[in-house]
């Protein structure tokens, strides 16, 4: 039986490799499919951490629906090999950005000592299943719910509407 | 049971990837999907901070992050659709037009 903290390096690494691949292939195709790989492995950090529903939509929302979604426009786009994107400012800019958001994660982790009392907890905690996640998400998040599905409501529409090869008569 | 701690620091190192994709590359789609990265590491954090707490309100809001992640992408491809018909191009840099 595989423990959960092997589990849970198998799984970040796949993530981690997934997305350093999706920002340095060249060709879309390439990334999109890494990030794949990035959204399996975060369905497995999901699994590992109890959230068997919360894994189950990752695979079928982000790498089913959202990323034939990507690969249908990289599709319909048809483009040319990529040019080469030299862009040293930005590099140096994003490298550091990147560098100081992990120091702002690192440096209060590394010295908030009830955060890690609380990382091993004694008494096994409930899981979020199915019937647990339906019963917060219908009674207590009830509203945000139904704002949740005017959004989606709203992005078709707004996305039909940007997509829409325009009439001849009427401008953009 | 791996420490909590473990899943903030993976998902920083998302978060971090996601940044560096989004800043550096110029590919507008590549550039979405750097946030999709971004969104991804924020749904690891509300999943791993929850386990020791209520774990299915974690669930919850990662659905709703997923959510507008979906709706994001949606708008966000037809965007740059209109774009590529408008540029013939799908680099951020084509477009310049509020540029002074």
């Amino acid at each position: 039986m595989l423990s959960e903290r092997t589990a849970f390096l198998i799984f970040s690494v796949i993530a981690l490799i997934g997305a350093v691949n999706v920002i340095t292939r060249r060709h879309p195709v390439h990334a999109a499919l890494w990030l794949v790989g990035t959204f399996l492995g975060v369905a497995g950090l999901f699994l590992t951490l109890g959230a068997g529903l919360l894994g189950a939509i990752q695979v079928m929302v982000y790498a089913g629906a959202i990323m034939v979604l990507f690969l249908f426009v990289i599709l319909l786009l048809n483009l040319d090999a990529p040019p080469d994107e030299g862009l040293s400012f930005a590099r140096g800019a994003s490298l550091l950005a990147a560098v100081a958001t992990l120091a702002l994660i690192a440096l209060p982790l590394a010295r908030a000592p009830e955060l890690r009392a609380a990382a091993t907890p004694e008494s096994p905690v409930a899981d979020a299943s199915a019937g647990q996640v339906a019963n917060v998400l219908f009674t207590r998040y009830a509203l945000p719910f139904e704002v949740v599905s005017l959004l989606l409501l709203i992005a078709m529409v707004g996305a039909i509407h940007l997509a829409r090869r325009p009439r001849r008569d009427e401008t953009v | 049971m791996a420490p909590q701690s473990w899943y903030l620091i993976v998902s920083a190192l998302l978060f971090g990837l996601g940044i560096v994709g989004f800043v550096t590359r110029r590919n507008s789609l590549v550039m979405f999907m750097s946030v999709e990265l971004m969104l991804n590491a924020a749904n690891l954090v509300f999943v791993a901070a929850a386990r020791d707490h209520v774990p299915a309100r974690g669930s919850a809001c990662a659905l709703f992050v997923i959510a507008v992640a979906a709706s994001e992408v949606a708008v966000g491809l037809a965007l740059v659709l209109a774009l590529f018909r408008l540029k013939k191009s799908v680099d951020s840099d084509a477009v310049r037009e509020l540029r002074a």
